[in-house]
């Protein structure tokens, strides 16, 4: 590779152009605004908002986070403005941003929620793609799974009704607390979906010994950082051998050495979650690193870096 | 202002009560600071205690900035063993301060509920130094040992009434009790403190009709608006201690959820 010719990070996610393969996980960038003060946000290959509801959700009572080992619980609770307030108040500072955004959508338990939040966006110039959070509620009687995302038919019967309601890439995002996290992802393939994203967090919980009572109100919450790391690329890695469509990969993902790792193993696009908390620089310092490390191997593209994993 | 991460040089270290220290930090970025706002500092460089701590601004001199904290877990017992010139990561300055809009009318008083004395001695130096005030300033603690920058305060031209729990010094009972005694209906209240002091400060200075500006203490993630962790219930819904707080309007907070 010659000495001025810089390497190729561009990707793809469908029709969706990244110009670099780093985006944040949803619901650790807020809608970006509060990150613009640390560093340059026209930087990312994307931008995946908090979620969004049909309606607007005033969260969870407190306590909704508390950390653990290398980590952190939250039930936040997906407290959100709606899909209303998210046009009005949050699209137009991303809209300026001019870097693609996907808007993270949920239902609160009516699984038709998610066409109608599909319907609204396909409008919306300033929305390059879809991800369905899927680990909500599953209220539609069928099987014994309680979150759509744990149910490979659930998930998929969602993904093929907002794949008629819009022309947007749709990605869908994966829980890991299943038993197969692959399969779930061949079924929503099959259904339509342009790409996975994966790993929600982790089913966890912590209690005060001094009180007894659980730490957050809710009792139980989502666990994240680098201490999930592990489990979040054996599940990357697994589904990669499964499907075809691109894979976005999150959980514990800090740097460029995380985000590295993840690529070998077959990801696409890699996010930064937790860390966006602790160092709200983290996006930033990822995409000059995965740079460095290209030209430093002397690989001229991703697409000869992703899935190479001597495994 | 605008927020930065940076990192900046501790300069000093000293403690100043049992499990009480004061540190300072050559940390230039913060020089803009208002009374009120507070820094979310890495006590590691390291993964595990993973988040920023938050810590009140406690006073600023120029470039130098301090802060006065308690060792009470693992992450500020890390924090107590920084030595002078030791870096460490910092995000600031964040949150919302106090209100000047009523000092020229009405007498400041400030009551400090043990480490609420944190965010009020910065207060207290720009009331004095900038607006030409002198807060009566009250330090409510559970006793003697614990009663902190009694001194500093009175260093400052503030006159200073102390409230232990235990009466080993002062007052005996609690600061609010204190308070009942020396509020004056034209005074305006700044108060910092455990949650059970301020919700019963906040009814006090309801029923004598006296404007109180209160700062809260919250479980905090990120601390720059982004998580959603440290919600906190007012007349107009959830507001975010770290952004729309942590200074609130007596009159705003709902106390639900505590």
């Amino acid at each position: 590779m010659g000495g001025h010719v810089r390497p190729d990070l561009g990707v793809a996610i469908g029709d969706l152009r990244l110009k670099n393969p780093v985006t944040v996980a949803s619901g650790t960038f807020g809608y970006a605004r509060e990150f613009s003060d640390f560093f340059d946000l026209r930087k990312l290959g994307a931008i995946v908002t908090k979620t969004v509801t049909l309606k607007p959700r005033p969260g969870n009572p407190m306590p909704r986070t508390c950390e653990t080992p290398a980590g952190m619980l939250n039930s936040i609770g997906l407290e959100n403005p709606g899909i209303e307030g998210f046009i009005n108040k949050k699209l137009p500072f991303l809209e300026e941003l001019g870097v693609p955004v996907i808007l993270s959508i949920a239902s609160e338990g009516d699984p038709g929620e998610f066409v109608a939040l599909a319907e609204a966006a396909d409008s919306l110039d300033g929305v390059g793609a879809l991800e369905l959070n899927i680990s909500c509620p599953n209220v539609s009687g069928k099987g014994r799974c309680a979150l759509i995302s744990q149910d490979p038919e659930q998930a998929a019967a969602v993904v093929r009704m907002v794949k008629k309601a819009t022309r947007k890439p749709v990605i869908t995002k994966l829980s890991p607390n299943v038993t197969d996290i692959a399969s779930i992802a061949a079924a929503v393939e099959e259904a339509g979906s342009d790409a996975v994203s994966l790993i929600n967090t982790l089913a966890g919980m912590a209690v005060d010994i001094e009180t007894r009572r659980p730490r957050l109100a809710n009792v139980t919450g989502g666990l994240s950082g680098p201490a999930v790391r592990p489990v979040a690329l054996r599940m990357a890695w697994e589904v990669f051998r499964r499907v075809k469509i691109p894979v976005i990969a999150m959980g514990g993902i800090t740097d460029a050495r995380d985000a590295l790792e993840f690529i070998i193993c077959g990801a696409t696009v890699v996010c930064a979650g937790t860390v966006n908390f602790v160092e709200p620089s983290a996006p930033a310092k990822m995409i000059k690193g995965i740079e460095d490390y290209l030209i430093r191997k002397k690989i001229p593209s991703l697409s000869e870096l992703r899935g190479t994993v001597k495994a | 202002m605008k927020k930065r991460e940076f990192r900046a040089t501790v300069s000093d270290k000293r403690k100043v009560g049992p499990r009480h220290f004061l540190m300072r930090l050559d940390a230039k970025p913060l020089a803009g600071a208002v009374p009120g706002q507070f820094i979310m500092v890495r006590v590691t460089d390291t993964r595990a205690p993973l988040l920023r701590r938050p810590f009140g601004v406690h006073s600023v001199d120029g470039d130098v900035v301090s802060i006065l904290f308690e060792t009470v877990g693992t992450a500020t017992g890390l924090l107590s063993r920084a030595c002078r010139g030791d870096e460490l990561g910092i995000i600031g300055p964040l949150g919302s301060g106090f209100s000047f809009s009523r000092v020229a009318t009405r007498r400041p008083v400030l009551v400090a509920g043990g480490m609420g004395v944190a965010p009020l001695y910065f207060l207290a130096q720009r009331l004095t130094k900038r607006h030409g005030r002198s807060p009566l300033v009250l330090i409510g603690s559970r006793d003697k040992a614990s009663v902190l920058r009694e001194k500093d305060f009175r260093a400052l031209g503030c006159e200073v009434k102390i409230s232990t729990d235990d009466g080993s010094k002062g007052f005996h009972g609690y600061v609010t009790r204190l308070l009942e005694k020396t509020l004056a209906p034209g005074d305006e209240i700044f108060a910092c403190g455990p949650k059970p002091m301020l919700r019963e400060l906040c009814r006090m200075a309801a029923a004598r009709r006296v404007p109180a500006q209160v700062s809260l203490e919250a479980h905090m993630s990120c601390g720059f608006g982004a998580c959603l962790g440290c919600a906190v219930s007012t007349a107009s819904g959830y507001a975010r201690v770290c952004q729309e707080g942590p200074v609130f309007d007596a009159k705003e907070l709902t106390w639900e959820g505590t």
